[in-house]
């Protein structure tokens, strides 16, 4: 049981690895001979709303995108609900960062949410009336009904992000991994998005976003996950948040004033 | 002649190669789309060029085991096994060497062209090279095509389309996504890869036709072509098959209908008149229509400052705004308002403090996203909604929408 005791050498398991969503153990990615994530644990509480957190450059993505199978890691485990991450695809949805497509490709933006339907649609399978609305009903819980039948290239940058999120609602999916949804987006997308993910929380569903901004932490989620190539910090925000713990993850990088008008807010 | 040939009444060879060249242009048209939106369009460039050296070691090998040379399933056999060998070294030299994708084109084509020249040259001074006619796979030779050949152009079109239709979801969304395509456990490497194979199939095919060398054109041109036409990708794909297949019967017409025309050549012209057809006058994204519409938004923007400057009481000062303004009988020709003129700023003026509620208000948000400063308002709110909005406003009611 290696995986489960910490850099500093004291058990940390907080969850029976089975229950959890999305456990990783021991991983390491690496680009070329530079470490971008470093021996990380990570246990996700089932039901919860967890935000990664780091600095620029610490990892954020990449352990998500590891977790996924996307980037091959140099060592280390994921399992998903206790499975293989292989046997639980169809019960993860991902959201990429928005950056990562050209919106200039040729698609309307009912066909980007009918993609989070290609598991049930196989490679042949017809498109029929009931897919349609269901694709249309997650258009309506992002607010971009009216939107369907826009090329891609006309929406704004949070609308952009609220279609990748109705995408990846069209997936009903139990574990939700979002790379920076709210990075770049306006203000109505931002509340749009909260709305959506908290919702799935009351589902019973397991949220995890890859976040950047340290002031709306304790509004939004339940529980953080520090990191900086190595873990720093994970439990429920009252307890991992911390300005010891966003010192230790930010260092220099955050100013002090930053760090205390957190702590202030954290109380 | 040219009538003759495009009803296919020039005989049989010029119905062989007309029939072929359709096919192989909608099988490439269809299989270069994927490539285009994947961005990788040049790799079509390496593999055609990479197919040489295998036609000249299968020629060697059919002559050595005391063969026909010219028997087109040998060559074709070994054009793909060296586009193959081709495709995996770029592959290889892209994923795991810190070679970007264009170098490794760059590399792969011209290493195996040069090879396949090599190759190319000792077979010519060898006793049965001279009259071989290898270097017809350059440029494409249709002089003397046969009923096999055709059947073999025909049946290699048909499956790769066949194959195309069972993997195109997965092709689009590794090319729209592949991190969310990865993410969703599809095997995107391997995708790329049959994605690949399927042009390397339409290249072999095509080189009797086109040959080598051209062949690029007719897997790129179409896909850019349709791409003028229709903002979804699966439309996209299905026109690039049109233009693709109609550039190779009328290019083969073309030249059946004259002596000493080549075919392939003429067909990749024919596919350039399209593109550039299309270029110019598709009604959403040709260059005519941007001109154009570039054109009416100026006006519109003049019109619309300049009513709001009347509006306001401001002068104006630029000419166009006030030649436009004239031409369209809202200012007299010392520049006083007409009473037309004078009702329109006033509507303008009032859209403009309507609008700014619209684009406020979250509810209205679809509406919002098309505010540009110059859309009246009623083109997109009911009348009940503007009288709510009038209402917010306060002021005077029943200024006309």
């Amino acid at each position: 049981m290696l995986g489960l005791i910490s850099n500093e050498g004291v058990t940390v398991q907080e969850h029976n690895l089975d229950d959890s969503p999305l456990a990783v153990r021991g991983l390491t990615v690496s680009y070329g001979q530079k470490p971008a994530v470093f021996s990380v644990d990570m246990t996700v509480t089932p039901g919860a709303m967890t935000a990664i957190i780091g600095p620029n450059g610490a990892g954020k993505s990449t352990l998500l995108k590891a977790a996924l199978g996307i980037v091959t890691p140099l060592s280390g485990q994921v399992t998903v609900f206790g499975q293989p991450l292989n046997s639980q695809r169809a019960r993860v949805a991902y959201v990429p960062q928005r950056a990562s497509v050209d919106w200039d490709f040729p698609t309307r933006v009912i066909d980007v949410v009918l993609m989070g339907l290609s598991r049930e649609l196989g490679l042949l399978g017809r498109l029929r009336a009931r897919h349609k609305a269901r694709a249309m009903d997650c258009l309506n819980r992002v607010g971009m009904r009216d939107f369907a039948d826009r090329q891609i290239g006309q929406l704004s940058g949070g609308q952009q992000q609220r279609v990748f999120l109705a995408r990846a609602l069209a997936q009903d999916a139990d574990l939700y991994l979002l790379d920076e949804p709210f990075a770049g987006v306006d203000a109505a997308t931002e509340k749009a998005i909260i709305a959506v993910l908290k919702s799935l929380k009351e589902a019973g569903k397991t949220v995890v976003v890859v976040h950047h901004d340290l002031a709306t932490v304790t509004d939004y989620f339940d529980h953080v996950f520090l990191i900086n190539t190595r873990k720093v910090a994970e439990g429920p925000v009252a307890e991992a948040f911390t300005a010891e713990t966003l010192q230790s993850a930010y260092g220099g990088r955050l100013a002090t004033a930053q760090i205390d008008q957190i702590s202030r807010a954290l109380g | 002649m040219l009538w003759d040939a495009l009803t296919l009444q020039l005989g049989y060879n010029a119905t062989l190669v007309a029939i072929g060249a359709t096919l192989l242009g909608v099988s490439a048209g269809v299989t270069g789309t994927f490539l285009f939106l994947r961005k990788r369009a040049l790799v079509s460039d390496a593999i055609s060029h990479a197919t040489l050296p295998g036609v000249c070691i299968a020629f060697m090998v059919l002559v050595a085991l005391g063969g026909d040379g010219r028997n087109l399933p040998g060559l074709l056999v070994g054009s793909a096994i060296s586009a193959w060998v081709g495709l995996l070294c770029m592959n290889w030299l892209t994923r795991r060497t810190r070679l970007a994708e264009d170098a490794a084109i760059g590399a792969v084509l011209s290493v195996f062209f040069g090879f396949g020249i090599v190759l190319l040259t000792v077979i010519q001074t060898m006793g049965v090279g001279r009259q071989a006619g290898l270097e017809g796979f350059l440029l494409g030779s249709t002089a003397g095509m046969l009923w096999a050949d055709a059947v073999i152009i025909a049946l290699g079109g048909a499956l790769t389309l066949a194959l195309v239709l069972i993997i195109r979801r997965p092709m689009t969304l590794v090319a729209f996504d592949p991190e969310y395509a990865a993410a969703r456990g599809l095997p995107v490497h391997r995708i790329d890869l049959a994605m690949m194979g399927l042009v390397m199939a339409v290249t072999v095919v095509g080189l009797k036709i086109v040959g080598l060398i051209l062949i690029v054109a007719l897997l790129i041109i179409p896909a850019v072509t349709a791409r003028f036409w229709s903002d979804r990708s699966e439309r996209v794909v299905l026109l690039a098959g049109l233009a693709g297949g109609l550039a190779g019967y009328i290019g083969a017409a073309i030249s059946a209908s004259a002596p000493n025309l080549p075919t392939g050549p003429i067909i990749v012209l024919v596919s350039f008149a399209f593109f550039l057809a299309s270029l110019f006058f598709a009604p959403m994204r040709g260059v005519l229509a941007a001109v154009l519409r570039h054109l009416r938004f100026q006006r519109r923007v003049h019109i619309r400052q300049g009513l709001l400057a009347l509006a306001q009481g401001q002068k104006i000062y630029e000419p166009l705004t006030l030649r436009l303004l004239r031409r369209a009988g809202l200012v007299r020709a010392d520049g006083v308002a007409t009473d037309t003129g004078k009702a329109r700023a006033a509507k303008a003026l009032r859209d403009e403090k309507r609008w700014e509620i619209v684009r406020a208000d979250q509810a209205h948000e679809a509406t919002a996203a098309l505010y540009d400063g110059l859309r009246d308002i009623e083109t997109v709110l009911t009348r009940d909604q503007i009288d709510e909005i009038d209402r917010q406003i306060g002021g005077p009611q029943g200024i006309p929408a």
